[in-house]
Formats: structure tokens, sequence, C-alpha cells
């Protein structure tokens, strides 16, 4: 069943508000107004809106440290991220968290996580909750090629297929564990194989591929909904931006030419010119979009940077729980 | 009151929370058919059935990284780590996300789970198996650290563990399972955490223990009595985090002396804290340097007069107390 326009608008406003928060991110960084480690989600925006597009209350996600597409495609708040990003006590966090940390328990974002595989065993909890509540919630496990390695990715497969929890497991796989080529940190090219190991079904999909990664998420996490146990997902996809930040260290690790044939496969691109072919939105429909989703940009930035760092005081507070 | 062991002080402990409260489930290796490797789930799976008590794989980052996913989801999980030994391969979940999760959040996430381990060395069990490790967890600010040395301590103190919205690292000491003692059967009984207990008066020294090592301590003040006519004081922490200093303090400047006693290494260990804590606040009390009767500063070894020559000794205390008499 081909999907709604609506749907369709609602794939590419999640994704473009990811790219435009990311960028100007990126600005940010690279101009030292944002300090920190930042893991920026350009290029990968399909996978993050696909999944989130079939989320609603009660659901959750968890995260990487490359977490800021997430958050932003369960709705998170602009004003709130990037005053966490600037370590602002507007910040979701009260700036305590910070790029890698990010959270927020309302929209069932269970944060970003700052080590690589330390998010699948806490999803599998959260789906554990899910089944013993007897609600029909499912967790979304974001983790990347790299994580797949981890061997807390390996007991949390272990443990969701073994308790058929409700739950999907969406990899990543944009090529490299942080500067490292797949082909050098594993010996398989399909991370979704691994799934045979642990008793439920993988998948391959084209990350880049908005509409593939929507119908794809959209049958696991029905599977998941009806108690038939978890997915794996993998989507294949790519980082436009470095590991970190946005250009490289100097370290060629990757070449221009396989950057550029990434780009012209820019997971917004292609949707917006399948959006155009039928005729649900075309040029000026979708710059009017992002001209609005760059307002929002500009005006969550003068929030953050206009907002009061935390007082010394917030520091010791919340480390304990009354 | 009744007289129990440890053991079953602690599945009281469990059932007893299980029956008040639906958001406690438990989730261990060999915890429900198989009845826990110390016995003390022993009997829960019959009564609350597979939903609340769950056999797991051998994982144990899984097991506890679930159990703070259950958390967030609004559970109160109990996890079991076999033993403390293999606490290490969960200690990324214990620490980045457990300890850390709710400074990280502003207090959007809190992580109340109960994490239990069996301690302690003793059992020949060699290096790998042997390890004391209350200390290191109660380095790691944002976790509660609680290790009972009594049968009514244990229930109380695991009881009160689960009215507690913070992960609390819950240490039994594997000498103690066994231990008998009077354990009051009001199902409202807990024990506070941050109330060490002055388990015997004494006027001249005072002897601070944690878990196993509170029994070394209380053997050896009635040998400096019988023996000496030393009369010691003798502190159990209880709880290492959050710490009762002032108990200890206001010991330490009635007796004007202090030994530590763990099973724990030396070297960097929590009996270093204690000592620290004791210079700055009682400095000008003490007639003596505070002592401590610790591990030998080895990986614990299999052979039996080896391992006793490594591990804290009554003897060890009582001479570390003499030593402070000396001119």
């Amino acid at each position: 069943m081909p999907l709604s326009a609506e749907t369709l608008r609602d794939l590419h406003r999640r994704m473009l508000r990811i790219r435009l928060f990311e960028e100007e991110a990126g600005r940010l960084s690279e101009a030292g107004r944002i300090p920190g480690a930042l893991h920026l989600y350009v290029g990968e925006e399909a996978v993050a809106a696909g999944v989130a597009a079939h989320l609603g209350p009660g659901d959750q996600v968890t995260s990487t440290h490359r977490g800021h597409g997430h958050l932003v495609a369960v709705g998170g708040d602009f004003r709130q991220m990037f005053a966490e990003l600037f370590g602002r006590a507007t910040g979701y966090c009260r700036g305590k968290g910070g790029s890698m940390h990010i959270a927020d328990m309302d929209l069932g974002m269970l944060g970003a996580n700052g080590i690589v595989g330390g998010g699948p065993p806490i999803a599998v909890g959260a789906a554990f909750s899910n089944k013993y509540r007897k609600t029909q919630n499912v967790t979304a496990c974001f983790f990347g090629d790299g994580a797949s390695n981890e061997g807390s990715f390996h007991e949390a497969a272990n443990m969701a297929g073994l308790y058929r929890l409700p739950l999907i497991f969406v990899c990543e796989n944009n090529g490299f564990g942080e500067f490292t080529r797949q082909d050098r940190h594993q010996a398989i090219r399909d991370i979704a194989d691994r799934a045979a190991g642990y008793g439920f079904p993988g998948i391959v999909v084209d990350g880049m591929d908005a509409v593939a990664v929507y119908e794809a998420a959209g049958e696991a996490i029905a599977r998941a909904r009806r108690g038939e146990g978890p997915t794996l997902l993998e989507c294949k996809t790519y980082r436009f931006f470095d590991h970190v930040g946005v250009r490289g260290m100097g370290v060629v690790y990757r070449s221009d030419d396989e950057v550029r044939a990434w780009r012209e496969r820019d997971p917004i691109t292609l949707l917006e010119r399948r959006l155009a072919e039928l005729g649900i939105l075309d040029e000026a429909g979708a710059a009017a979009v992002r001209e609005a989703i760059q307002a929002e940009v500009r005006e969550a930035v003068a929030f953050a940077e206009a907002s009061p760092f935390p007082d010394p005081a917030a520091l010791t507070e919340d480390v304990y729980a009354s | 009151m009744a007289i129990m062991r440890m053991r079953d002080a602690l599945r009281e402990a469990l059932r007893e929370e299980m029956l008040r409260d639906e958001r406690i489930f438990l989730m261990g290796e060999d915890i429900g058919l198989y009845g826990g490797s110390y016995a003390v789930t022993k009997g829960l799976l019959e009564e609350f059935g597979e939903e609340r008590v769950r056999d797991t794989p051998i994982a144990e980052s899984a097991i506890v990284g679930i159990g703070i996913g259950a958390a967030m989801g609004g559970l109160h999980p109990m996890v079991e780590i076999m033993t403390i030994n293999f606490s290490f391969l969960a200690l990324d979940q214990i620490v980045n996300n457990a300890a850390k999760l709710l400074h990280m959040s502003n207090g959007q996430i809190n992580v109340p789970l109960v994490i239990r381990m069996a301690s302690g060395g003793g059992s020949q069990l060699a290096a790998t198996h042997s390890h004391s490790l209350e200390g290191l967890y109660a380095h790691f600010p944002g976790l509660k650290v609680v290790c009972p040395s009594t049968p009514a301590d244990a229930k109380g103190l695991l009881k009160r563990a689960f009215r507690d919205q913070n992960t609390v690292i819950f240490i039994e000491h594997t000498a103690n399972y066994g231990l008998r003692g009077e354990v009051p059967d009001d199902p409202d009984f807990l024990v506070e955490f941050g109330v060490a207990n002055v388990v015997r008066e004494g006027t001249d020294v005072t002897i601070v223990g944690y878990s196993g090592s509170v029994h070394q301590a209380i053997r050896a003040a009635e040998l400096l009595e019988q023996q000496e006519e030393i009369s010691a004081e003798v502190i159990d922490l209880r709880t290492l985090r959050p710490l009762d200093m002032d108990t200890v303090i206001r010991s330490v400047k009635k007796t004007n002396r202090a030994v530590i006693v763990e099973d724990a290494w030396k070297f960097g260990g929590f009996g270093g804290e204690l000592a620290a804590q004791i210079m700055e606040r009682a400095f000008d009390w003490l007639d003596a340097p505070v002592a401590r009767v610790a591990c030998k500063d080895v990986p614990l070894p299999y052979n039996r007069n080896l391992e006793f020559h490594a591990l804290p000794s009554e003897e060890d205390v009582v001479e570390a107390v003499l030593g402070m008499f000396k001119e």
C-alpha cells in the first residue's frame, strides 16, 4: 500500500528537522561556540525518521553517542537541545549531560549514551517493563555497526530473543566504527545475519530510503506489538560528516569520491524527489518547510545562547534521588 | 522474633517486599529453578511464577542493564549477580548508567534497582572468585552500598533497599549466609541506611568493620578483654554509602584509638578513606596512628594455609591493637 501524502510529508519534516539542527550544531561547534564532542547524524536521517514515525506515547527509544537525530525524530525540543549543547541551565539536562547524554523522559527518549554498546541492555529492560506491565508499547534500540561487536549487544539480543520482548534493534550501519571501516572490524557484511543467532528475524534495508525504512520498521514494530518478539533491522547508511564534528582531523580514512557517491543518495534529496514526482511537495513547498525549520533553529540558538549557565549549586543536586 | 540463618532472612525480605510491591521482580543466574547459588531465592519461583522470578543466561552486563532499563520503565527490579567477582563484567552498566543517569539527566531518570552480590574470600576459590569489592563500589557517587553482617540487618537493610529510589549495591559475605540470629518478623521492620551499629561498647579502642570483617572485630574484642584487659568498642558500618562517620568519630573521641578491619586490600582501599576521615575530624583525640588490618597485597591464593595468611584474622586485629598500647 503506498504511503499517504501525510506520512510522506511527516517523514520529510522529521528528516529535515534533524538535518538543519545538525548542520547548525556543526557550524557552532566548528566556530568554537559549542564545547565538547559532537557526533553528528547528517546522512543517517532516514533511519531515525522512518522508525520514529511509528512510535507513540509510552514507547521508548534508546540512543547512542550520535543521538541528536533520535531525539529530534521523536519530537525533541530545539530550544532545550541547543541549550544543552551550550551547557546552559535551560538545557534538557541543565547542561550536566551534554551532547552524549541528552534525554527526554517525557518523550520516552531514555538517553543518548556515551558508551558504545551501553544502550542495548537498557532497551531490553525497557521492553521487559512494557511486557511486564502488559502494555502494547515497544522499544526501539538504535545502535551502530561498531556496537554490534560489543558483548553487551550480544547479551542483550540473546535475552530479548529468549523472552520474546517487544522491541526492535535498529542497526545504523554507516560503514565505520569510529574511523575503522566495517570490513576491518567484522568479517560479515550484513549485521542482520546476527539476528539468526538469537532466534529472531534480521532484515536489511536501504537506510538512505526513508520509505523503505518506514515500511520495514512498521512491520517489525507491529510484530513486536503483537507479542511476536524482536526484529533486527539493519539500515545501510552513511555518515556524511566525520566521526566527531564536521570535518576530519586530517587523517584520510575514506576517499572524497566515496563521500560524494553517498551524498548523491542523500536521503532528503531522494525523498524530496519522490514527493515532487508524486505531486505532494514541489520545490517551493520544500523550501518553505526548510525556511520554517531554519527559523525555529535560529530562534532556538538565540534562546540557548541567551540562557544562563547553571548555578554552582546545581553541581551537587541529583546525585541521589530522595 | 525468629531464629534464622542470614540466607533465610534475605529470602524473607524478598518475599515480603514482593508481596508488598508488584513492581518488584527478580532476575539472575540460577535464581529460579535452582533456587540461587546460595539458596537465597529458593522457593520464590514456585510462589511468584516465571513473570516475577526470571532465570537468565550468564550475561552480567545485560542482566544489570535490563534491570536499569526496567527501572526506567517504572519497575523496581532486583538483579542478582551470582558473585561479586562476576560484577566486573557489568561494571559499565553499574558505573556509567545506574550511578550517573540521575545526575546526567538533571533528575529526569532515576534507577531504583537492587543489585545483590555474594562477596568475600576464605572458601579456597582462588584469586578470581574471592574478591571483596565493597570499597570499590563505594567509590562511585550515585550508588548506595550496603553490606550486612547479621541476619536481622540483612533482612532490614534489604527491605529498606526496596524503599529507595536509587541503585543499591547489596553485598552479602559468603561466610555470613549460614550465620544464625534473631530476626524480627514484623513486615514493617526496616534498618535505615547510614546508621552504623555499635555492636559492642568499649573504652580503650574502636574497632571498625563491615560485612564479614565485623566478626573478626568481635572475636578480637573478646580476646582483648579476656587476655589483655583491653576494652574494645566494635562498630559495624552496615552501609558504606551513605556512611555514618558520626558514630565512628564519637567512638574514637571516647577511646582515642581506632583500628579498621576489612577483607579487601589496604592499598587504595576503603579503610584508607575511614582513616583519613578520622584524621580530619578527630586528629587531636588520637593517642596512636589509625591502624588498618586488611588483606595482604596479593591476589588471593587457592591453597588453604596461604589463603589464611592473606586474609585478616582476629589475631591480626589483636596484634594491631596491642601495637597501639606499646610505649
